[in-house]
């Protein structure tokens, strides 16, 4: 099971980013443990300067943006 | 796939139909307005032939910018921008990143995770502010719609009165020396360094972002678009002019300027949603420093922002932020209402 984390302090682009990956994520039947990271400190940790930003399984891998379907599906 | 195999060609052709789209765009509009059943040379006549020119051309070169610098902004990322401005000296870095702050993609929504990423990579704490002052003020949308309305003159001086105040406004607060204003959980947090990761795109690549941002952005902004020019439609001839000339005119008075400004600081919106508001001002016969000011308060100044701000900076130095940039609007909206 992966562990998904969308980081945001909490903008529209923020709450359709998870929407979308919870979307894909069920399209798809790929079992996710999502979580969202609105903690300011948090967030700067993972060294992300534009939000949205997603993290799965401890790896940054977007910054900035809602991102593509397809992208999603290809970190599922 | 067409876009990915000539991406060279499909901008070209994309170009030369945008052009001819362009240019077809008045003539189809008479065209339409003669087949509606209205008298010609009435009111409702020339309102209606401005509503059909004007809706699709503004939409036209709107899509036809964002598509542009969609493109540029997949080149310019926040990362790449921190890393060009750190370690740059005040002066020349504030006009750097007052310049960069029009090609690279902002969110109000990031402002305060890029403003600790700006600072905890060494770029000057008045660096980082014309950066954060000029990349919502000054952007594209704006522009566009500036010169799409009311032509190329008013949106230039919107660009250069808008980076005049982002550079000069960031360079006070540099001289000011207010880095223990930070909050204290900010200025502990480890040093970063600047660093690019090479990025891979291709120029298909690059043209996807650039209709990706197309269809968010246009999206986005188009009822305030069709807003802005059926009330502009709707003046043409309807509204008596004296009403907002008392208010906001030439010769209402100095207090006009800040009483525009103080009221402008709760609005929030973005460049499209403040346009409507801005060609019924203009229209009802607001002067135009007073409305460039009034626009300029609620894009850069606004409420929300500062709670958001907060979490980073100490009062004191969000009060400098507010009080330097109010100035540089202020003494924008005298001068223009004394040489226009």
């Amino acid at each position: 099971m992966k562990n998904i984390k969308v980081l945001g302090t909490g903008c529209a682009n923020c709450k359709t980013t998870l929407k979308l990956i919870e979307e894909v994520a069920r399209e798809k039947g790929a079992e996710i443990q999502l979580e969202k990271v609105e903690d300011l400190p948090a967030i700067m940790g993972y060294g992300v300067m534009s939000t949205p930003g997603v993290v799965v399984d401890g790896k940054v891998v977007h910054a900035g943006g809602v991102p593509s379907r397809d992208k999603i599906a290809g970190w599922l | 796939m067409f876009i990915k195999n000539w991406p060279r060609t499909f901008l070209l052709l994309a170009a030369v139909l945008w052009f001819v789209a362009y240019q077809l765009l008045e003539p189809l509009s008479h065209v339409l307005v003669n087949a509606l059943p209205v008298e010609r040379n009435s009111r409702l006549y020339d309102a209606l032939q401005f509503f059909l020119y004007d809706t699709p051309k503004v939409l036209l070169l709107l899509a036809g910018v964002v598509l542009v610098m969609g493109m540029v902004n997949s080149w310019f990322t926040a990362e790449r921008t921190r890393a060009l401005l750190a370690g740059r000296h005040e002066g020349v870095g504030n006009v750097l990143a007052a310049l960069l702050g029009i090609v690279t993609p902002f969110c109000s929504c990031s402002a305060v995770p890029l403003f600790i990423g700006f600072v905890q990579a060494g770029v000057p704490l008045g660096v980082t502010f014309s950066f954060l002052i000029s990349a919502p003020m000054v952007n594209e949308i704006a522009l566009t719609l500036l010169f799409a309305l009311f032509g190329w003159k008013i949106a230039a001086l919107y660009l250069g009165l808008g980076l005049a105040i982002a550079i000069i406004s960031g360079y006070i607060i540099g001289r000011l020396k207010m880095e223990n204003h930070l909050e204290d959980w900010v200025r502990n947090m480890p040093a970063v360094t600047a660093t690019v990761e090479g990025d891979t795109l291709t120029l298909a690549d690059r043209i996807g972002a650039g209709f990706a941002s197309v269809r968010e952005i246009v999206g986005k902004v188009w009822p305030y678009v069709l807003a802005g020019i059926a009330i502009g439609a709707g003046i043409h001839g309807y509204v008596p002019q004296d009403y907002m000339a008392s208010l906001m005119g030439k010769d209402a008075g100095w207090w006009s300027v800040p009483v525009s400004v103080l009221i402008g600081v709760p609005m929030y919106t973005n460049a499209a949603g403040i346009i409507p508001i801005v060609e019924a001002l203009l229209a009802k016969g607001a002067s135009l420093g007073t409305v460039l000011a009034f626009m300029m308060s609620v894009i850069a100044l606004s409420f929300p922002e500062m709670v958001i701000l907060r979490k980073v900076l100490k009062l004191r130095l969000i009060a400098v932020f507010v009080g330097v940039v109010a100035t540089g609007i202020l003494l924008v909206g005298y001068v223009f209402n004394m040489i226009l």
